[in-house]
C-alpha cells in the first residue's frame, strides 16, 4: 500500500509545486518508488518544474476517462528511474475530475508505488478538494506572511472535516508544516513572522524551513527540481525535510541568521 | 498615553503586529467554522418567532454554539426590553 501525501496551501504562489517536485524527487532518490500527480487541471505546471513538458502525451484526465492506461500516461523522470510524473490536462477544466475517477487512479497506483504525492491547485475548489480527499499525510506549505498563514489555517479545517479519513472516522490525516521563502535576516529585524510565531498560530508539527533562495528560480528555469541542487540552501533544506519525514533525526537549519559581520559586508548568496 | 508608551509603540515591529492580527482572526474563524451550518438560519427564525410577541431588536438575541469534548451546547440568550409598554 502506498502512502498518499497531499501538498496543499490554500494560497497560490507559496511553493506547492516546487515542494511537490522536490519531495517526490527526494523520496525516489532514497530508493522509494514514487509518483507525483498534478491536480491543477487547466493550469498544469508540475511538468515544467520537473522538466518533462515535452514528453506529456497522455494526462491524468485521459486516464480517468479511460482514454489511456496509467502506464501510458506515467512519465518516467529523466534523473531518477524510481520517479514517475502524471501530468494534469491543460485543455480540460477542473470538472473533468471526479472523486470516483481519482480514487480509482490512486488505488491502481497504490499497488505499485510506495509514495504518491498529490500537488494541489490553489484555492478550495474541486481540484484542491480531490487532491486532499484520499490523503494520509498533508504537507501544508506556508509563507511567513499573513494571508498565507490564514489560508493554511482554513485548509487545516477542511483537511480535518472533508477528507476520506474524516468521513470514515479513521485516524485523521497527519499534518506537517513546511515554512517556505523564509528570511532569517528579516525575522531578526522584526519584519517577518518567525517560525515560532507561525507554529504558535497554526499549532502544526514543523517538518522544515526552506529559506528564500535564488536557487529555486534557477531550478525552475532549467526544469530540475531544486532538491538536486545539492549546493544550494533550499536544496539542502528539502533533503533534510525528506529525511525527517522518513523518520531520521535531523536538526533544523536555516532558521537563524548565521551571517556574521563579514558575511553581511561582502554579501553572499 | 505616557511618554514611555510612545517610545514602546514606536518600536512595535510589523511582524508582531502581524502575529497579533492573525491570532485574533484565526481564533474567530475557527469558532465560526466549527459551528453547524444551520446556526444563522436558526437564529433568524427564532428572532421571527420572538418578535411576534415581544418587540426586540435584532441584536437582542444571541445564539451561541459551544463544543467541549463530546458535549455540544446551544446557548440562547434573549434580552427583553425594559419598557413593558412596548408589549403587544
Amino acid at each position: 500500500m502506498a502512502r498518499i501525501i497531499v501538498v496543499t496551501s490554500g494560497k497560490g504562489g507559496v511553493g506547492k509545486t516546487t515542494t511537490s517536485a522536490a519531495i517526490a524527487m527526494g523520496l525516489a532518490k532514497k530508493g522509494h518508488k514514487t509518483a507525483v500527480i498534478d491536480f491543477d487541471v487547466g493550469l498544469r505546471n508540475l511538468d515544467l518544474i520537473m522538466g518533462c513538458e515535452r514528453r506529456v502525451v497522455y494526462d491524468f484526465i485521459n486516464v480517468i476517462n479511460g482514454e489511456a492506461s496509467l502506464n501510458q500516461a506515467l512519465i518516467k523522470d529523466k534523473n531518477c528511474n524510481l520517479l514517475y510524473i502524471l501530468a494534469a490536462s491543460q485543455t480540460r477544466d477542473k470538472d473533468a475530475l471526479s472523486q470516483e475517477g481519482v480514487g480509482k487512479v490512486l488505488d491502481e497506483l497504490s499497488r505499485d508505488f510506495k509514495y504518491i504525492i498529490c500537488d494541489s491547485p490553489a484555492g478550495i475548489e474541486k481540484g484542491a478538494h480531490l487532491a486532499m480527499y484520499f490523503a494520509d499525510d498533508a504537507f501544508v506549505v506556508t509563507n511567513p506572511e499573513v494571508s498565507s498563514v490564514r489560508d493554511s489555517d482554513r485548509m487545516l479545517g477542511i483537511l480535518s472535516s472533508k477528507s476520506r479519513r474524516a468521513e470514515e472516522n479513521k485516524e485523521p490525516i497527519k499534518e506537517y508544516l513546511l515554512l517556505t521563502r523564509y528570511s532569517p535576516e528579516r525575522v531578526k529585524l522584526g519584519e517577518m513572522l518567525s517560525v515560532d510565531d507561525v507554529q504558535e498560530i497554526l499549532s502544526l508539527h514543523l517538518l522544515g524551513v526552506i529559506p528564500e533562495s535564488k536557487s529555486v528560480l534557477n531550478a525552475s528555469n532549467s526544469g530540475i527540481p531544486v532538491i538536486l541542487d545539492e549546493k544550494s540552501d533550499a536544496g539542502q533544506a528539502y533533503v533534510d525535510i525528506v529525511a525527517r519525514y522518513l523518520g531520521e533525526n535531523k536538526p533544523h537549519r536555516f532558521i537563524d541568521d548565521k551571517k556574521g559581520f563579514f558575511g553581511k559586508l561582502f554579501g553572499g548568496k | 498615553m505616557s511618554l514611555l508608551d510612545y517610545f514602546k509603540t514606536s518600536k512595535t515591529s510589523s511582524a508582531s503586529l502581524a502575529k497579533e492580527r492573525l491570532q485574533i482572526l484565526v481564533a474567530h474563524e475557527r469558532v465560526s467554522q466549527s459551528q453547524p451550518m444551520y446556526l444563522p438560519q436558526l437564529q433568524q427564525e427564532l428572532l421571527d418567532v420572538i418578535q411576534k410577541y415581544v418587540h426586540v431588536d435584532k441584536d437582542a438575541i444571541s445564539v451561541k454554539f459551544e463544543q467541549d469534548g463530546n458535549q455540544e451546547t446551544l446557548e440562547l440568550n434573549i434580552m427583553l426590553p425594559d419598557d413593558q409598554t412596548k408589549r403587544f
